[in-house]
């Protein structure tokens, strides 16, 4: 019994490529060669100096003394907010950068919420030399200004999603029709571990670096591998996946998820997927995600744009009916309140996308001597305005 | 004998017509495919609306968008074309993504289209390796021919997969892209037509995407057994409404 996709990509009943003939042969050059350009020396090599030099890996296991004695618990933040540019995304761009390169695509295409992975996807094409447009949703636009500049200073074409919520799941729309537009000379990165097989596993061994750090990290502060926990938001779940990763068969380590509840789950301004989802296909993928009875997907809601996805990757669509991992869901306001308290007890700004991790303190409580990693996925930069707004600094 | 079948071995190029049923208005539907049948189409393709069509270029798209804030569901499109065989014998077709199947239950939307007396099925999104694998079984039982597409970039291996399942035609994209009116086909796509048409497929092969007046329908049918238009239809019905179907087919054939 593995946690783990199976060479269909299927995890448990979740994943496969429900995918339109056009995409086919581009997904299909992907999944025959993903793993073995992943394993060839010279690319592991390139990825892992990247990834120290370039990115700053490892990046710290954190001990938050402060943080712990508030929740009589042991918590260490795994300190992905101290990547270039800000968030894990850099990880899986950097390793779908070199796939691309290999592929002989000389044309990439992304889509981006919070504009954290349009940022590492831009920063990456400008490191490599190759043309990037990134698809955005209008709405998300406004609210993540400071990234879409960034994006634009690095050389990125931002265009804007102006079909359905305007959000993630319309920008990941229209950077799937250009793929299909383009189908010779172009390599989609996607950001999280959605859309068809192979991408949730190519995102998930991308940003497996994660729990691979943690492991060592952990042995040398607390003799063992392995925490008692491991904590993270889930937008698509790419952060998620990757503190996962080295965990997911092992019983002994808990694993739990945490979603945005927007307004309240039941308000019907949410994106608790888990709790509101049913099984079915978005972006290529069978999974759950919110919809309609009639098979509509849902326009999601919340507060951060990172999180505002109507589906989950088939990982976590396994992890949650298999009962493997805890899922539990948490408000703007709960949010809003532990990012300000990581802020002041941590000296921390964290994304707000991280900030729905750190809010399950408040009420789920851990045995004192319990190690807890959290997931520090980015660092709040981006979201400056929205806290200023919210707290009126 | 399935009606796709019968009107395959017509010898004349089909024109096929898509729409998206529940627009312009949500109670179109009917009126629509009765007056195109009377205007000599030769087979339709209904389309359910979903949320998120992704293989579909703006214009579908936005009527798929009116047609759901019209309010169309699949069971609403159900009791609209109940009675649709008393007055129609051209081969109706149901075009739309699987998500909405996949939620009516897969078994129970073949069932309702087969006592309807619904020919075949396009599904985009459900590729033919899933089809084969755990839905074939279901569509011969209702009697559903399913038609696959492919494009330029189709590998002639699975071209002949894909001819191999398949059990009415084969849907021919003009170009590797989502729908919409171009106009006019050049070289690659005539050399990509003219391709196809030397394989000798068991299946014969009807084009779509792409097509939109006279010009376009003489070269997509030229190698094959007839064309698909609708993204230019949709403008149509937008700028013209229900009932000016003789205009719109005149400007084709
Ligand atoms: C800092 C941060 N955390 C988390 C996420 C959510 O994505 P995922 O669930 O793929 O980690 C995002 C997405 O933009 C993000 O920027």
């Amino acid at each position: 019994m593995t946690y783990q996709a199976d060479e269909k990509g299927y995890y448990g009943e979740f994943g496969g490529a429900y995918i339109p003939e056009m995409l086919y042969p581009n997904v299909e050059e992907l999944r025959q060669q993903y793993i073995q350009i992943m394993q060839e020396e010279s690319f592991q090599k390139e990825f892992k100096d990247l990834l120290k030099d370039y990115v700053g890996r490892p990046t710290p296991l954190y001990f938050a003394s402060r943080l712990s004695e508030k929740y009589n618990t042991k918590i260490y933040l795994k300190r992905e907010d101290l990547c270039h540019t800000g968030a894990h995304k850099i990880n899986n761009t950097i390793g779908q950068i070199l796939m691309a390169k290999r592929l002989g695509k000389n044309r990439v295409i992304a889509e981006t919420g919070a504009g954290q992975h349009g940022v590492a996807t831009a920063t990456v094409c400008a490191l490599m030399g190759i043309e990037c447009i990134v698809y955005m949703g209008e709405i998300d636009i406004d609210r993540q200004a400071p990234n879409v500049a960034r994006m634009k200073m690095l050389g990125a074409t931002v265009i804007p999603a102006k079909s359905g919520s305007r959000t993630l799941k319309d920008a990941t729309n229209e950077a799937i029709r250009d793929w299909i537009n383009n189908p010779v000379d172009t390599h989609y990165i996607i950001g999280s571990v959605v859309g068809p097989h192979p991408y949730p596993d190519m995102v998930a061994r991308f940003q497996s670096v994660i729990s691979e750090e943690i492991k060592s990290q952990l042995l040398e502060k607390e003799g063992r591998e392995a925490p008692d926990y491991v904590v993270a938001c889930v937008g698509g779940g790419s952060n998620a996946a990757g503190i996962y990763y080295h965990y997911l068969d092992n019983p002994e380590v808990g694993i739990i998820a945490v979603e945005a509840a927007g307004k309240g789950v039941l308000t019907g301004e949410s994106a608790a997927t888990s709790a509101l989802g049913k099984e079915g296909i978005i972006h290529g993928s069978k999974t759950l995600l919110m919809q309609s009875p009639d098979g509509q997907i849902t326009e999601p809601y919340s507060i951060s744009a990172g999180l505002d996805y109507p589906g989950i990757g088939p990982m976590h669509a396994n992890l949650f009916r298999s009962g493997r991992a805890e899922f539990i869901s948490i408000t703007d306001a709960d949010a809003m309140k532990a990012g300000q308290e990581l802020a002041k007890l941590e000296g921390i700004i964290p994304a707000i996308e991280t900030s729905h991790a750190l809010a399950i303190f408040e009420d789920r409580k851990f045995k004192k001597d319990d190690i807890v990693v959290l997931n520090l996925s980015g660092r709040g930069d981006k979201d400056l305005s929205t806290y200023i707004e919210y707290f009126n600094l | 004998m399935n009606r796709i079948k019968s009107k395959l071995q017509e010898s004349k190029k089909l024109l096929s017509i898509y729409f998206t049923a529940g627009y312009p208005q949500i109670d179109d539907t009917v009126s629509i495919i009765e007056d195109l049948e009377k205007n000599g189409v030769d087979m339709i393709e209904i389309g359910l609306p979903f949320s998120d069509p992704l293989a579909d270029g703006p214009t579908i798209q936005e009527s798929s968008t009116k047609a759901l804030k019209n309010g169309m569901t699949t069971e609403k499109l159900f009791q609209q074309l109940k009675d649709i065989r008393k007055t129609v014998k051209i081969p109706l077709i149901i075009m739309g993504y699987f998500n909405p199947m996949l939620q009516y239950g897969v078994e129970e939307f073949c069932k309702k289209c087969e006592e309807i007396g619904i020919d075949g099925l396009i599904i985009p999104d459900l590729p033919v390796d899933v089809y084969s694998e755990k839905y074939q079984a279901i569509f011969e039982k209702h009697k559903l021919i399913n038609v696959f597409l492919i494009t330029p970039q189709t590998s002639e291996e699975r071209i002949g997969f894909i001819d191999s399942v398949s059990n009415g035609f084969i849907y021919m994209v003009s170009s590797a892209s989502v729908t919409g009116a171009t106009s006019g086909f050049g070289t690659e796509t005539k050399d990509y037509f003219k391709r196809i048409s030397k394989m000798n497929l068991k299946n014969p092969q009807i084009v779509g995407f792409g097509i939109s007046d006279k010009q376009s329908f003489k070269e997509a049918t030229e190698y094959s057994n007839g064309a698909i238009i609708g993204s230019a239809y949709i403008k149509h019905l937008t700028k013209n409404g229900v009932g000016k179907n003789s205009n719109f087919v005149k400007t084709i054939r």
